[in-house]
């Protein structure tokens, strides 16, 4: 027993100078550094990273945190003063700018790319195409089963993301709502409210009665995307950058970032990067719709 | 009729016997298989590099180091704040507490902590030290709810470890001459601790593990560096393991695997290190 | 030297006393910022929307019941598992398993109770729920059941350790004096040692049923947090929401102060409530009969 303790401290000590050493070796070069916070949208969160990721291998003095957390995390730190950029896949509502002002804070609102909102099945599945009100009156509970929207007999599985996510108000308003601001439908109760984009695609992927929805950026090759009509009778359209950007497809939306007024400095570099062609190059290899650069104050 | 009785009697033991055994394997082979079974699966994306590299490419290559790291400070924090003061509770409990009301009421608030669930101290957390301490999200933080999470099993353990001292060792070094405090420092602490240190131990190994306290207290999806001070955010192996397996698309499954099986073996060393210490006391024990 | 001896040994019994309350301490600051924060619930948000069916955050609707049924037929199913099988591991380690089985037994079993929740539920989402799924075919395998098997495994240790305490406390002479009478050793167990140590039994299976209705991620990962209001014994099969995993996966998006946030504090308060619920009248029944026992023996 006595003799495990100095080989337990000598441990404790190795673990700790190694840390200790790997840590001050990354900030070796740090001494200028320019931190950026990034936090929000879950939506945007990989985008987020991987223009991180570049532009800290390009700029190696900047150094970029990025945290996901859902839309209304992003603004709710924008308001308290503890980011410097919120991600957001929602546009910041009237009582978060009232909050931000009473703050001291004003947002300032910029699109860093646009998302085509997919709507995926199993690949099994034999329905292909659907309009906006079918797809509604699955998600509000009117259709329960396949067979109601000329699939098989199977019962309808709905996926969505949580309440809190920016994704989940969009499809809820635009699609669920048919873009009604009247209209007080909801989510049918069984609609599974998975914490995650990654929840939804998983369990799509392996559940031949699941529907979901995602942003395009996470859809991968192997799932379904449903071609939406926005009325009975038009084209079915599958989402995609040329669909997005001429609005024949029906449910994309902008995604932004909300700086505290208008940056400057590091920051005013990092979004100038993002506006780039690099930047938004990455945005269209991720599945994204790349932006058309506008800045402008909400 | 008579002749039926010892028969049926020996038969249902028989029967129940085997019922229960198996019951028993069937509790105790799914720990294994989960164990091997991540084993199998992510042994293939462990090496230098995973263990020791940064994540890379979105968290789809490279290594989990922060995350590792991340716990390790975590642990080390709880250590800090829950063992000095975990310890010192149970030493009161056991040596100089007496049943009155108070010491009952102790009693019930230990048991009583060790039932809130985990995700209830993460609120406790971000309400007291995230937002009202103004530690905001950060390594202290955490560490602060984690070890608030600890204390009980610290405190139980200590104190069965300590009352299982027999008497006779207090009695006679007071007879000796020395203070109470004397008594308890040299000889109860010193004979107890082995299972003093298994109790803590165990409490880390669970702290280790949690992800729900430190949700909002002090985990981040992604740093580009190591954390600075205590102030500063931190990955952790269970947050990331939740991050990659939920969030993250495209996430390659060995990767996943591998991070589960690093957590599972953080987790499982300190076991076995408690595990030995209390046995090999146990052996050594001359009472 | 007396002196100084003297002032070392008090500041350091102080301090061990202080230690002693903390425990107090704690519990009461926990129960305090649950309630200040969890209380304004009751000023803000309309308290027919609190009992309602419907729980939809976003839109106003923070009707809990949903959340607690998801929890309560989560820890049911929880208990059905972790009931037999961790009462049936504990009587074959303490009365029927030979010593080297026991001594393997034993740390395998603290094992499992060490196996983080987020591994657990991290396998859960890969390999149980599509097993179950196709299994029992399901529509899809994100269930209340789903959850309360794996919930069953993490709350086994506890009644496994508990009971088998509580067994292992039973005087050698209750089993000796069945012996003697001529019963069989499982006889003695079912009707001598297994009653004789029902009070800590009943300790055990509180404790694990304390621990199932506290887990978190493994909830939030596998039972698919559909808001559901669970009453039949069919929605066993069907996706919940749990209280925790409500918190869990609303708290980091909701603005401080909002009503939302209040409102996921009063979860946290009818959480903490009832685990002291469970508490309280665990040590009561331990109370209660050793008072009993104390009766009988003297």
């Amino acid at each position: 027993m006595k003799r495990f303790i100095p080989l337990a401290i000598a441990t404790c000590i190795l673990v700790f100078s190694t840390s200790c050493g790997l840590a001050s070796s990354e900030t070796a070069s740090d001494s200028s550094a320019a931190y950026i916070e990034n936090k929000g949208s879950d939506t945007i969160v990989n985008l987020a990273l991987a223009w991180a990721e570049r532009y800290q291998g390009e700029h190696p003095e900047a150094r970029i945190s990025v945290t996901g957390g859902g839309s209304g995390t992003g603004i709710a730190a924008l308001i308290n003063g503890t980011v410097d950029l919120a991600n957001a896949s929602r546009q910041i509502k009237a009582e978060e700018i009232d909050q931000a002002q009473a703050n001291g804070v004003e947002p300032v609102e910029h699109i860093i790319a646009r998302d085509a909102i997919a709507v995926i099945v199993h690949p099994d599945n034999p329905v292909s195409e659907l309009t906006l009100k079918q797809i509604s009156d699955i998600y509000s509970g009117k259709f329960s089963n396949w067979t109601e929207v000329g699939g098989e007999d199977r019962p309808i599985v709905r996926l969505s993301r949580e309440t809190n996510s920016g994704t989940h108000v969009y499809f809820l308003e635009t699609v669920v709502r048919l873009g009604s601001s009247e209209d007080k439908t909801l989510f049918s109760t069984d609609t599974l409210l998975l914490p995650s984009s990654e929840g939804i695609i998983a369990e799509v992927r392996q559940n031949p009665n699941a529907i979901g929805y995602d942003g395009l950026g996470y859809v991968p090759e192997d799932l379904k995307t449903i071609a939406i009509a926005e009325e009975e009778g038009g084209a079915y359209v599958l989402p995609s950058i040329p669909t997005v950007n001429d609005k024949t497809y029906p449910i994309a939306r902008d995604l932004y970032m909300y700086t505290n007024g208008e940056p400057a400095g590091t920051v005013k570099e990092y979004l100038d990067w993002i506006f780039g062609s690099e930047a938004q190059e990455i945005v269209a290899e991720l599945g994204f719709v790349p932006a058309l650069p506008t800045t402008s104050s909400p | 009729m008579k002749r039926l009785l010892p028969i049926n009697r020996h038969l249902t033991e028989r029967l129940a016997f085997t019922l229960i055994t198996l019951m028993s394997f069937a509790t105790v082979i799914p720990i294994v298989a989960v164990v091997i079974y991540i084993l199998i699966q992510g042994a293939p994306a462990v090496s230098l590099e995973f263990l020791t590299g940064f994540p890379r490419d979105g968290m789809r290559q490279g290594g989990i180091l922060p995350a590792i790291i991340g716990t390790i400070y975590l642990t080390v924090g709880t250590a800090i704040f829950s063992v000095p003061l975990g310890i010192a509770a149970a030493i009161y409990l056991s040596e100089y507490a007496s049943d009155t009301p108070l010491t009952r009421t102790i009693r019930i608030a230990i048991i009583n902590l060790a039932g809130i669930p985990s995700v209830v101290y993460g609120l406790f957390g971000l309400g007291l030290f995230v937002i009202f301490l103004n530690f905001g999200t950060s390594i202290l933080a955490a560490s602060l709810t984690l070890s608030i999470m600890t204390l009980p099993v610290i405190i139980s353990t200590a104190e069965e470890a300590l009352r299982s001292v027999p008497q006779a060792f207090r009695t006679v070094s007071i007879s000796l001459g020395a203070t109470r405090w004397q008594t308890i420092r040299r000889i109860v602490l010193k004979e107890a601790l082995p299972g003093i240190l298994t109790g803590v131990i165990l409490g880390l190994e669970r702290a280790a593990g949690e992800t729900a306290p430190i949700l909002f207290t002090g985990a981040a999806f992604f740093l580009p560096r190591l954390p600075q001070s205590p102030f500063d955010q931190t990955m952790a192996l269970p947050y990331h393991l939740f991050v990659i397996s939920t969030q993250v698309p495209e996430m390659p499954i060995q990767i996943q695997y591998g991070t589960a099986l690093v957590l599972l073996v953080f987790v499982l060393t300190m076991n076995l290190i408690a595990t030995v210490i209390r046995s090999r006391a146990r052996a050594k024990r001359q009472w | 030297m007396e002196k100084s001896l003297n002032w070392y040994e008090f500041i350091i019994t102080r301090s061990i006393k202080a230690s002693g309350y903390s425990a107090i301490l704690f519990v009461a600051l926990i129960f305090f910022f649950l309630v200040r924060e969890g209380v304004p619930t009751f000023f803000e948000a309309d308290l027919a929307s609190l009992f309602s069916l419907r729980w939809y955050p976003i839109e106003e609707y923070y009707g809990i019941l949903p959340l607690i049924t998801g929890s309560l037929m989560v820890t049911l199913g929880a208990t059905l598992v972790a009931v037999p099988f961790g009462i049936g591991t504990a009587i074959y380690i303490s009365e029927i398993a030979p010593r080297w089985m026991r001594e393997i037994l034993k740390p395998l079993v603290e094992l499992l109770g060490g196996l983080p929740s987020v591994v657990l539920g991290f396998l859960g989402i890969l390999v149980l729920s599509p097993f179950l799924r196709e299994f029992l075919d399901l529509p899809t395998g994100l269930t209340a059941f789903t959850g309360s098997l794996l919930l069953g495994g993490i709350a086994v240790p506890t009644v496994v350790s508990v009971a088998e305490d509580a067994l292992d406390a039973v005087p050698r002479a209750y089993r000796e004096g069945a012996w003697a009478l001529g019963a069989t050793r499982w006889q003695t167990i079912w009707r001598v040692t297994f009653p004789a140590a029902r009070s800590g039994v009943l300790t055990a299976i509180m404790l694990g049923v304390g621990r199932a209705i506290g887990e978190t991620m493994t909830v939030m990962m596998v039972t698919g947090n559909a808001p559901v209001l669970a009453l039949e014994l069919g929605s066993l099969f069907s996706p919940v929401r749990t209280m925790t995993a409500t918190i869990a996966a609303e708290m980091g998006e909701v603005a401080a102060g909002s009503t939302h946030y209040h409102v996921l504090f009063f979860i946290g308060m009818v959480l903490f409530l009832i685990s002291l619920g469970v508490n309280i009248a665990a040590s009561s029944v331990v109370f209660r009969a050793k008072k009993r026992a104390e009766r009988i023996l003297s």
